[in-house]
């Protein structure tokens, strides 16, 4: 195991080579341009690929190409740059083809700014591009998450051949912690164990094709109702969420990322006055830890959903509730980043209603 | 006396061109050189929309089908990935020229190892025959019915020339398919552009000036005789670049 003292963004990097990712294409903008630097600078040390593209519509399309080839590869950006990449995104899903994208979200929309938000979560989890299908979206919330996520993201992607996301914002970026990483020897695949994956086929089989044209209806149909199967059973076997002092809790916040590290100061700040408060916070945005939310929320009548955007997963939250539990919404926008103490306000401003 | 075959690196697939369509003469030239090449099992083909779309049902090698203009970028992916692999691209000139002219730029200026197979036929064939960037001013089509008027729509962009000037551009040549001898003379030039990659000399792109009788509104021959009298003044043909980068 080894240790070192990183920012969210270089962890994250790190853990992506350590994870075999070995072609990297990227495109600078704030605040996830750190990922960049150091692919840049540690990708040519190991034989891996760190290419800058003329644009991120480029980037994800040398994303396609590189896994079409059986090859694991990733790209990141911030939230302009992300809806650029959309329209590659929905080939990669159509194609079913496994790769990381990174998403540091900044404020929006348009050019918005440059501060930390979490107003693409829609984006995210809904509509990432045309048609029908999904990503798998990680919310990191620390050093060691963004690390983590990320090596689970290419292990699941490559497992149900599908596009992975990591929900990151622009504080969880540059902020520095402690990350342990697990002794691996950093090794890059060839491909060769894809047997889908049009990489040349060295006259030993039929040519391989990667595609996501059917112009037949029922051939097309077809292709999305499998993808949906697999859809299934990612839900029912890849959520997670993380439960903090949920067990008596009255009240549950329910917020992702770097938010809900500021929750849980509030949380504890609550618990100080008394009142019973916990965190759920979802690890998953889809699939969305449905069961569990509904699990922790056992026992509360009162749901605050926290996040930096006027409000976006709330929906799910709601969804997920199925309106049997009062939910309501507390958030900042446009880069500015909630403080405990508005948020403990809030819970307060909820716990008095319910009492009177 | 050699016999005439279909070329090994083209499946049986029944081609959807047209009739008098030059596509499929495109085609077989490319299978060709894979074939004489011995490369078929170690070539990557990337083809984006346009009437080509479906070139992946076609060639026998393995096959990627890309979003319209992008098929650099992704034939970038696959080169990187495996620098060892023969990648080229099938793109029309909507593709290329117009919606695709950020990412055949920079694949190009990063002598990016790959061969452009670009079929430049004046127009959007696939959607029915409107302007391309390559339209010739005067030419009709369905979205110029009145004649492409420069002052209105500005120039054909002449993609040999223009790419011409980039240092990593190895080969930049532009041939037709109207009759034998620039039949032989086009297949000599998507040779050197593979032979250029197998030495990884850098980036080629071969022009192939092409009919499209269809939204052309003529035969197959009359075609060929439009072709002639008016794309080759506009577009010369010849080495517009040739020799290794690195
Ligand atoms: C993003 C996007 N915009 C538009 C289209 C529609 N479209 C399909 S093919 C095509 C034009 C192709 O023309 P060209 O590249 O000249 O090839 P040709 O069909 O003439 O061989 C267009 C505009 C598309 N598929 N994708
Ligand atoms: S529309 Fe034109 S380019 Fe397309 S197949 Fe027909 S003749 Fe060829």
């Amino acid at each position: 195991m080894e240790r070192k003292l990183m920012k969210g963004n270089e962890a994250l990097a790190e853990a992506a080579i350590r994870a075999g990712c070995k072609c990297f294409f990227g495109y600078p903008i704030t605040p996830q341009t750190e990922i960049s630097a150091y692919m840049s600078k540690r990708m040519p040390k190991v034989g891996g690929v760190f290419l800058q593209a003329e644009s991120e519509v480029s980037a994800i399309n040398m994303v396609y190409g590189c896994a079409s080839s059986g090859i694991r590869c990733m790209t990141s950006s911030s939230s302009p740059g992300v809806s650029l990449k959309s329209e590659g995104v929905s080939y990669i899903a159509g194609a079913d083809l496994p790769c990381v994208i990174i998403n540091v979200m900044r404020g929006g929309p348009g050019l918005g700014g440059i501060q930390p938000s979490q107003a693409d979560y829609w984006q995210a989890t809904k509509a990432l591009g045309h048609g029908d299908f999904q990503l798998l979206v990680y919310a990191p919330s620390s050093v060691q998450e963004m690390a983590d996520t990320v090596t689970k993201a290419f292990d699941l992607a490559d497992k149900y051949r599908m596009p992975a996301l990591i929900l990151a914002d622009g504080l969880l970026g540059q902020m520095m912690e402690p990350v342990a990483f697990e002794d691996v020897d950093i090794s890059f695949g060839d491909g060769s164990d894809k047997e889908w994956a049009a990489r040349g086929h060295n006259n030993e089989r039929k040519h391989n094709i990667s595609n996501s044209l059917y112009l037949k209806p029922d051939e097309l149909e077809d292709r999305i109702v499998e993808r949906f199967k697999r859809y299934d059973v990612i839900k029912a076997n890849h959520t997670e969420a993380e439960c903090y002092k949920t067990d008596d809790a009255e009240l549950i916040i329910t917020a992702y990322g770097s938010v809900a590290r500021i929750a849980k100061a509030a949380v504890d700040a609550a618990r100080a006055k008394g009142i019973k408060v916990g965190l759920f916070r979802p690890i998953t945005l889809w699939p969305f830890p449905e069961k569990e939310l509904k699990a922790a929320c056992a026992n509360a009548e009162n749901v605050l959903c926290v996040e930096m955007s006027m409000g976006q997963m709330i929906e799910d939250v709601k969804l997920a509730l199925e309106c049997k539990k009062n939910v309501e919404f507390f958030g900042r926008t446009g880069g500015i980043v909630p403080k405990p103490s508005e948020i403990l306000a809030k819970i307060v401003e909820m716990t008095q209603k319910g009492a009177e | 006396m050699p016999e005439f075959k279909k070329p090994h690196a083209l499946t049986d697939a029944p081609l959807h061109y047209c009739p008098g369509c030059t596509h499929g003469i495109i085609h077989r030239l490319v299978a060709e050189v894979i074939d004489e090449m011995g490369i078929e099992g170690q070539t990557v083909g990337v083809a984006p929309v346009g009437c080509s779309v479906m070139a992946y049902d076609y060639f026998a090698c393995d096959m990627i089908e890309a979003a319209h203009g992008r098929a650099p970028a992704v034939a970038t992916g696959v080169k990187r990935a495996n620098p060892d692999t023969f990648v080229f691209t099938y793109q029309g000139d909507g593709d290329l020229a117009a919606i695709g002219t950020a990412e055949i730029v920079h694949a190009a200026t990063r002598g990016e190892n790959i061969t452009v197979i670009f079929v430049n036929n004046t127009t959007y064939g696939m959607t029915g025959g409107q302007m391309a960037p390559t339209t010739l001013p005067g030419q009709v089509t369905q979205t110029t019915p009145y004649g492409r008027n420069t002052n209105v729509e500005g120039f054909p962009i002449r993609v040999c020339e223009m790419l011409s000037t980039l240092s990593g551009v190895a080969l930049a040549e532009r041939v037709t398919v109207v009759d034998p001898a620039n039949i032989r003379k086009a297949k000599a030039a998507i040779r050197k552009g593979f032979e250029f990659q197998k030495n990884k000399q850098g980036f080629s792109i071969i022009e192939v000036l092409s009919t499209c009788p269809t939204n052309w509104g003529k035969s197959p021959v009359d075609a060929i005789d439009w072709l002639k009298e008016n794309m080759m003044p506009y577009y010369p043909l010849g080495v517009y670049k040739e020799g290794a980068i690195r």
